[in-house]
């Protein structure tokens, strides 16, 4: 430590190599984890699908053919085809993209909200901490979220935009709590204490040394989070409260095949294990890192 | 008794929000309310008629003290489809969601129970790997697609349930139950994969504990030191915990009952909102929540009941 004070580039050279120990430490304990390496590779094939869609789809998801309705796997192609004789594979390739990209936007959403508004109300305390923010928050999670999301979505007028937002606002009061949660934890020891007593900033205070110890919590809530968004989207295309019905989302194709799973089960079937497999990787990579982080909390 | 009485009154101010949040939603909608509700075809004097039904020539205040007087009095406004008063709706509806929710929450409780104990009592064995698997794979599964894959499975290729309807319990049980197997464990499954994962680390956490070894050191068989002492109190913030999932399951059902065509209150709450009935939509979504907030509270309380040591502050 007391080179560390000796002069600002001497500084920098032990906190760098600190700082990549604790990252090599923690990539080490994830790598261990075969369950969470299964869901970093499962979130990876859901990228590289969703990026290179164009280049694995055999055709355009939202091309019809009524000659070929209702084919079953195989001869209708690797997963059919649907009541409009569009392909299911294809449809599920490009449902990839609307399904990350939803989810990173209302779990930016979410984050983009909630971090600041859990710092600012954790560090400064007192009425407007516990009797406000806090008392919102509360009265926020009491809705169920899907039911919140549905009500937002449908006051906003309904579309896949606005059920992104929907569900980015039933995610800010988890936000809010963790980074507060953290805040609080911090607030009172005393490296914080003596950035204040040598005149730093509540801001800066805030930003350079409180917000980075709840960086680990909240990536943990990210990755489940995400999970959660890329079935709550799902589910609020499946109600018509999302996707259009002809976009190649996994909930709205689910909300199409609801009249044919008497007659064409491969329609319900795929999206739905590709949902499942997507939401399974996240929850596996958000488990994995948390225990990653926090070897304490390994079952 | 201090505890009871923060508890009640950390809930007055939650239950004033969710009243302004749910008074809000006819007013939050963008643009005129009354023109998106009749559509813009409509004619100037039914928009007159509609924001005069609906209040919104009143100040802002004025309409939430009398839709609050009116809450306060079990009058939750009428549908603006057919003019059904809104609490009548819900009182039709909401035997359906409570016995979906009791089936539901008997479901997975059992399973959870089961499956967390048996998975931390053989920790590290392949049963242990298939419980937390499975508990894993329920809750990355989205339930409507359970749903939809029971009836393919169950009704349209075995033909033994059911594929969707409702018959009330009392008119015949037996139709009853038949078609509400599949919706209740549908969901069950689901809510299983949370509550299995909760008991099991609780359990785990109690077996490294330090009465767990004495227990042991006594010369105790590991079934009397799990199920006698470490069960018992693992049981206890499982208990509450699953308790509090409420909001997630009421929140679930509302696709369940869409999946199985169930006459529930998610039902009412989607064809409301697919009808653009706001004021339906308003008081299913405040009942439903002021439910939440209901159970949350008792289960504090059960809580603080069963285990002494618990104080608010310590919870916080």
């Amino acid at each position: 430590m007391s080179e560390a004070v000796t002069s600002e580039g001497s500084q920098t050279q032990t906190i760098e190599p600190r700082r990549e120990r604790r990252l090599a430490g923690f990539w080490r304990r994830f790598r261990r984890n075969k369950l969470a390496v299964f869901g970093l590779f499962i979130v990876a094939v859901m990228i590289v699908t969703a990026i290179f869609a164009p280049l694995i789809a055999p055709s355009d998801p939202k091309a019809q053919n009524y000659g070929l309705t209702l084919q079953p796997p195989g001869e209708g192609g690797l997963m059919g085809t649907d009541s409009l004789g569009s392909d299911v594979f294809s449809r599920v390739v490009y449902g990839s993209r609307i399904s990350i990209e939803s989810a990173l936007i209302s779990v930016g959403l979410a984050l983009l909200v909630g971090v600041p508004v859990g710092l600012v109300s954790g560090y400064f305390r007192g009425f407007w901490d516990e009797w406000v923010v806090m008392r919102i928050v509360d009265s926020i999670q009491a809705f169920p979220f899907l039911i919140l999301a549905l009500v937002i979505a449908a006051i906003l007028g309904g579309g896949l935009g606005f059920a992104m937002i929907a569900i980015g606002i039933g995610f800010v009061p988890a936000f809010v709590r963790i980074t507060r949660a953290q805040v609080l934890t911090v607030r009172g020891l005393d490296y914080v204490e003596a950035a204040r007593a040598i005149g730093t900033g509540n801001l800066q205070v805030m930003i350079r040394h409180v917000l980075p110890n709840s960086l680990p919590p909240l990536l943990v809530q990210t990755t489940l989070a995400m999970g959660y968004a890329i079935i709550a989207e799902a589910t609020l295309s499946y109600l018509g409260l999302g996707a259009e019905p002809g976009e190649p989302s996994w909930g709205s194709m689910l909300y199409q095949a609801q009249s044919y799973l008497t007659t064409a089960w491969w329609m319900a079937f795929f999206p739905g294990m590709a949902i499942f497999f997507a939401v399974l990787g996240f929850n596996l990579l958000g488990d994995g890192v948390r225990e990653a982080l926090d070897p304490r909390t390994h079952g | 008794m201090a505890f009871l009485v923060r508890r009640l009154l950390l809930t007055l101010p939650i239950l004033f929000i969710v009243s302004v949040l749910c008074f809000s939603m006819i007013n939050l909608i963008p643009g005129d309310p009354a023109t998106v509700i009749l559509g813009p075809e409509a004619s100037e004097q039914a928009k007159d008629q509609m924001r005069e039904r609906l209040g919104l020539d009143k100040p802002i205040v004025v309409q939430y003290v009398e839709w609050l007087r009116g809450v306060l009095q079990g009058d939750l406004g009428e549908s603006l489809i057919d003019q059904t008063p809104v609490a009548t709706l819900i009182m039709q509806r909401a035997p359906v969601t409570l016995e979906l929710a009791l089936g539901t929450f008997a479901v997975s409780f059992t399973i959870a129970v089961f499956a967390g104990i048996v998975s931390a009592y053989r920790r590290g064995t392949w049963v242990d790997y298939l419980s937390t698997g499975f508990a894993l794979g329920g809750v990355s599964i989205p339930h409507f697609w359970l749903g939809m894959m029971f009836i393919i499975i169950f009704a349209v290729n075995l033909g033994i349930l059911p594929a969707s309807g409702y018959v009330p319990l009392f008119q015949d049980p037996v139709a009853n139950i038949s078609a509400m197997i599949l919706p209740v464990f549908a969901t069950g499954l689901r809510e299983s994969g949370e509550l299995t994962r909760m008991l099991r680390s609780s359990l785990l956490e109690q077996l490294g504990s330090d009465y767990i070894r004495t227990a042991f050191s006594k010369g105790l068989s590991k079934r009397v030191v799990v199920i006698r002492h470490a069960v018992r109190n693992a049981l206890i913030p499982f208990v509450t915990a699953s308790g509090l999932q409420i909001a997630g399951l009421l929140g679930g059902l509302v696709v369940t009952e869409q999946v199985f065509q169930l006459p529930g209150l998610g039902r009412l709450v989607i064809e409301s909102i697919l009808k653009r009935d706001f004021t339906t939509v308003q008081g299913t979504v405040l009942v439903i929540t002021l439910v939440v907030v209901l159970v949350n509270v008792l289960v504090d309380m059960l809580y603080a009941f069963i285990d002494p040591r618990i104080s608010l502050s310590s919870k916080e």
